[in-house]
């Protein structure tokens, strides 16, 4: 019956199938949505065991190619990577960063009593994904202005040389990199599921905003955002959500995911499969919920994380612009 | 009764051929692709893209894949399909649809079009790419018509823009790329290459005039007595005589625009320099 409709009634579903969760996220799930996804997704059906694959947007590829097509994205993105987040999110890009920077309130602040200025040592940030350096800079600015703490200083992480190049060009004309006696930004080129470079127990912030959805294994990378974080450090992230809770506001915003943001791309960066790779990365992305419990699995402590009836994190997050962006937060708790 | 009526011209509306069905489809639905790299556009998408590549290709002539674009999402309803009709109502049109030949740089063999006679039409393109100093590279590949028909069509437009361009020996500078934009517009009637006059603003006023005066006629006057460009099959008439193959179009050669720009720019720099010889003088013997 199907083959006597025409071609194009035949539609193809923009949304994965339903129960199809990738291998790294459905680790994360309690037991109780288990079970719903018995029927396993059709990709897996057709590799052999010892192929692991992922998705890559709504395509599916071999886990260790992930990281290869993500970084060769993020190469032809670097160049107008600002001018593109301008665009696409109408310049509320910068209200969530700011927010983000200052709900974390980075630096420490001197007290006005007798201790010395060299006593206080200022906070080592990490901030992982973040190229360009438009959060490290904002953090930088925030310690040093508002609590006047000239000692903090952050390590930009990314997988991407191109991405680093242009944080690179940022900071070159701030006060934060020119003298290199006070130098109190660094660059490391690194894979944040591999952060061997940085020592156990050693960074008090660890920040990624706009990254994680495009790492291979988020439970690995969590898992070494615990690794490196102090006792009693924080672990921030801001990610953009696979949906808003308000039904008519969802449709308008995936419409402008979907139909707008390539377009944008194509016009503006010459390059429509990167920006339709990152609509489909951000549909693929766990809810707020899920990902909160994957915060939890790794091993931090979510503030204000409360279970609803089913066992699942009903808060712990704060929801940005009706939910278009989260900012998830995690504490290493301090003693066993 | 009215049920079934209404049920029956449903299915007469779903039975029509594709062009003829309106567009039901939207962002979040769309239909699987018709050929590799087909990305099915709605009709809003279709009108941003073309005003978006418009000024994004005004503002940055280099930007040739808005250039596409725009010639893409300007040629349906009524253009792309006429362009396809005049193939089809010629028999070497209608062999090249058959076959779709594809122009790139491992196709055209710039060696041996090099050692081809003086006056074919493969010497001609090859000597036409060492001057400008260009190559057949792969040019962009057509993605937002939906027909993979009239996409060849589109793409078979855009690979052999630069034959056009090497038959009548119009350079790549910009003012020769609007004097082959007029005649192809004369000729196949595509929306872009009307739109694309726009860029005339960007023209010095002297090349605007010379523009107006002789290349503009020219290229409409040829461009409608010309037969269909896109009907000549270009890899069978590599060998054939350059000026054979003009007259069997119908096309005359316009002023060699190189030539012309080469004579202003010495007879300005002679007078300039005579000018600032007798200030020289002038100064050096008080007058």
């Amino acid at each position: 019956m199907a083959s006597l409709l025409p071609r194009a009634t035949k539609r193809l579903r923009l949304s994965p199938p339903s129960g199809f969760v990738c291998h790294d996220c459905r680790r994360a799930f309690g037991s109780s949505v288990c079970q719903s996804q018995q029927q396993q997704p059709a990709p897996s059906q057709h590799v052999s065991q010892s192929e692991k694959t992922t998705h890559f947007g709504f395509e599916t590829v071999a886990e260790e190619l992930k990281a290869s097509r993500v970084r060769t994205v993020f190469s032809s993105v670097a160049a107008n990577y600002d001018t593109m987040n301008d665009l696409m999110s109408l310049g509320i890009h910068r209200l969530w960063k700011d927010h983000f920077v200052r709900s974390l309130n980075p630096g420490i602040r001197p007290a006005s009593t007798a201790s010395s200025p060299q006593a206080t040592p200022g906070q080592t940030i990490l901030d992982i994904a973040g190229g360009t350096g438009d959060i490290a800079l904002r953090l930088l600015d925030h310690a040093t202005t508002i609590n006047h703490d000239p000692r903090t200083n952050v390590i930009i992480s990314d997988i991407n040389p191109e991405m680093l190049a242009e944080g690179r060009k940022r900071f070159a004309t701030s006060p934060y990199y020119s003298t290199s006696t006070n130098r109190r930004v660094s660059f490391l080129e690194a894979n944040a599921e591999d952060l061997s470079a940085i020592v156990s127990n050693s960074i008090d912030l660890y920040t990624v905003a706009f990254g994680i959805r495009n790492f291979t294994h988020k439970q690995v990378a969590l898992q070494e955002a615990f690794r490196v974080l102090k006792p009693g450090g924080v672990f921030a992230c801001l990610e953009f959500t696979p949906r808003l809770s308000n039904p008519l506001m969802n449709g308008i915003y995936k419409r402008w995911s979907f139909g707008a943001i390539p377009l944008i791309g194509q016009v503006v960066a010459a390059d429509r499969e990167s920006y339709q790779y990152l609509v489909e990365s951000i549909e693929r992305f766990p809810s707020q919920s899920e990902f909160a419990g994957m915060i939890e699995e790794a091993g931090f402590m979510v503030p204000g994380g409360e279970r609803g009836v089913e066992g699942e994190l009903e808060s712990g997050w704060e929801d940005l612009s009706l939910g278009i962006a989260a900012i998830h937060k995690g504490v290493k708790p301090v003693s066993r | 009764m009215n049920k079934s009526a209404s049920l029956r011209t449903f299915r007469h509306l779903l039975a029509l051929p594709q062009p003829l069905r309106q567009r039901t489809f939207s962002i979040l639905n769309r239909p699987p692709p018709n050929y590799p790299g087909h990305v099915p556009l709605t009709l809003a998408e279709r009108g941003a893209l073309a005003v978006g590549s418009a000024f994004g290709s005004l503002r940055n002539p280099h930007r040739h894949d808005l250039i596409a674009a725009l010639g893409e999402a300007t040629a349906k309803p009524y253009f792309i399909s006429r362009l396809r009709t005049a193939m089809l109502a010629n028999p070497t049109g209608r062999r090249i649809l058959r076959d779709r030949p594809r122009i790139t740089s491992q196709t055209m063999s710039l060696e041996k079009l090099r050692q081809l006679p003086e006056s074919t039409v493969g010497r001609a393109y090859a000597a036409w790419l060492d001057r400008e100093g260009v190559t057949p590279d792969t040019r962009d590949q057509v993605r937002y018509i939906d027909d993979p028909e009239e996409a060849y069509v589109m793409q078979r437009y855009r690979e052999t823009h630069d034959f056009t361009h090497a038959i009548t020996g119009l350079p790549v500078i910009i003012e020769g790329e609007l004097a082959v934009k007029a005649f192809e517009f004369a000729n196949t009637l595509l929306p872009m290459t009307a739109l694309s006059l726009v860029a005339v603003v960007r023209l010095k006023a002297a090349e605007r005039k010379r523009f107006f005066e002789t290349y503009l006629p020219w290229a409409v006057g040829n461009g409608l007595k010309a037969e269909e460009v896109i009907n000549v099959y270009w890899e069978e008439e590599l060998e054939t005589d350059v000026e054979v193959l003009r007259a069997r179009l119908g096309i005359e050669i316009p002023p060699d625009l190189r030539e012309i720009r080469k004579t202003l720019r010495d007879k300005n720099k002679a007078a300039k320099a005579a000018r600032d010889a007798r200030e020289r003088l002038g100064a050096a013997t008080g007058v």
